[in-house]
């Protein structure tokens, strides 16, 4: 699975990272995170607040860190859903 | 990818994780009540499936989650927390009273009682004031995120877009981090730089928690003056800004930036009040060392020094009081919940009520940190001008303060 967080760095999107590390250490997912800091790939995704959360492709949460348990609901495989 | 067995499970709750994405229709409470019944049905522990912290290993309430009736809990509680607050903030003077006359037993004429007797009413009573209301603004506006915002106002021509843009920058949730791709998200899908420039002043200077401390601490007429202006300031520095045609000042890239499809995304009504929660800690942790010191400050000065003091140099008789202290504060930076301390004690001093509101309006609209973050999109020549404009119209607007108050 593939997550990213669409951010320039500041405090939130540092802490999001955070957390959907643990989260996919708590649950066992083997994830591949990048971290998108180039405003005009952030763009893309069509959000105007940071940090963003993309499982996949699909913008998950903008503007806000989402708490640990709705984060894990985001990254539960598609092939579970 | 390993997926736990826990998750495998989760299959008969499919739908509900889509909820995210999931258009008007469903009510906020609804999709709060599946997001519940999704994390029963997937099997997921206390720790998963909501505030791990509060909820971990206590049985009872897991089992409170389980009652059909859970939403009446919650009412229930938060009526509580209501009658609570009310209760402790009208007992606020009584309180302070108390402490500093019978239990310190200071004479009631000296500068030290009069200070700790301030001191002792006005922190517990500022954060009262912030832990009251901010959560309940807080879930208001998750409503309104930007990518909302900016459906609302396009295509609603310059000046109505100006006047929408400004109205929603006042419940709109702003961060400077936020302000390049807020920005960005403006200007790349057409609307005019009036509109943008609009809602980028009334965002963070007309907020909930100016509003709240304004009206708890001088009453709602001076709150509501505030805020009104603060538009005004919002909506002339908008149009202004339009009307001097500087997109040319914009950096090109800016231009060439295509935005994907606009997502806003869907959250679960339960989500929003704990996110409202934790964003109050959030403010709370942060605006403290500053709310603490000034405050102390405050005391200090409310106390000891002389009254015609502030009043002797900012004062009526002084034209250029106003200009003065708005250019002391621009390159300021500070939320609204930081200036209102320093702002009580030069009120309290002598400063007439409009010079005191127009600093802190500088001080909110414009600050050092924001032109910086502001820089990487547009030119210097725009950020003079929006600089410029927005101190000349806090001015203008610091005159008008003092003329009706």
């Amino acid at each position: 699975m593939n997550v990213k967080i669409l951010g320039t760095g500041c405090p939130n999107c540092v802490r999001l990272e955070a957390l959907v590390k643990e989260v996919a250490r708590e649950k066992g997912l083997s994830l591949e995170v990048d971290k998108v800091t180039d405003i005009v790939e952030i763009m893309s995704y069509g959000i105007m607040s940071t940090p963003g959360l993309v499982v996949d492709g699909q913008v998950m949460s903008s503007g806000r860190v989402p708490p640990k348990g709705e984060i894990a609901t985001m990254m539960q495989p598609a092939d579970t859903q | 990818m390993s997926a736990p067995v826990r998750g495998m499970e989760a299959s008969p709750a499919k739908g509900t994780d889509d909820r995210h994405f999931q258009t008007a229709g469903q009510s906020a409470e609804t999709a709060g009540q599946s997001a519940e019944t999704a994390g029963q049905t997937a099997g997921q522990t206390a720790e998963t499936a909501g505030q791990s912290a509060a909820t971990g290993g206590a049985p009872y309430l897991a089992a409170l989650r389980a009652l059909p009736s859970r939403r009446g809990w919650l009412a229930l509680a938060l009526a509580v927390a209501v009658g609570a607050w009310l209760e402790l903030y009208w007992q606020l003077g009584r309180f302070a009273a108390w402490l500093t006359y019978d239990l310190l037993g200071l004479d009631r004429h000296t500068h030290l009682a009069s200070s700790v007797d301030f001191f002792a009413t006005d922190v517990p009573k500022i954060f009262l004031l912030l832990g009251g209301i901010i959560p309940v603004v807080s879930v208001l506006r998750s409503y309104f995120p930007p990518e909302r915002v900016k459906k609302v106002v396009s295509g609603k021509g310059e000046l109505l877009g100006t006047v929408l843009a400004a109205l929603l920058g006042t419940v709109t949730p702003f961060c400077s981090c936020s302000a390049v791709p807020m920005f960005i998200g403006f200007v790349e899908s057409g609307l005019p730089l009036g509109v943008t420039f609009g809602f980028l002043i009334a965002s963070p200077v007309v907020n909930e928690v100016a509003l709240v401390l304004l009206a708890g601490l001088f009453g709602l007429k001076v709150a509501l003056l505030y805020v009104g202006l603060g538009l005004v300031v919002a909506i002339v520095g908008g149009t202004v800004i339009g009307r001097l045609h500087l997109e040319d000042q914009v950096e090109d890239y800016v231009y060439k930036i295509k935005m994907g499809e606009v997502a806003v995304t869907r959250v679960a009504f339960s989500q929003r009040l704990a996110d409202a929660f934790s964003y109050t800690q959030d403010i709370m942790s942060r605006v403290f060392p500053w709310v603490l010191g000034g405050i102390v400050f405050g005391a200090a000065i409310h106390g000891y020094a002389p009254t015609g003091f502030v009043a002797h140099y900012a004062g009526r008789g002084n034209p250029l009081a106003v200009p003065m202290v708005v250019l002391i504060a621009v390159p300021l930076y500070s939320n609204a919940a930081g200036t209102i301390p320093i702002v009580q004690a030069l009120i309290q001093k002598g400063l007439p009520m409009g010079t005191t509101l127009a600093f802190m309006m500088a001080i909110t609209a414009i600050s050092t940190p924001e032109m910086v973050i502001l820089r990487k999109v547009i030119k210097p020549k725009l950020i003079a001008v929006f600089i410029t404009v927005v101190t000349l119209a806090i001015v203008m607007i610091g005159y008008v303060f003092n003329a009706v108050l």
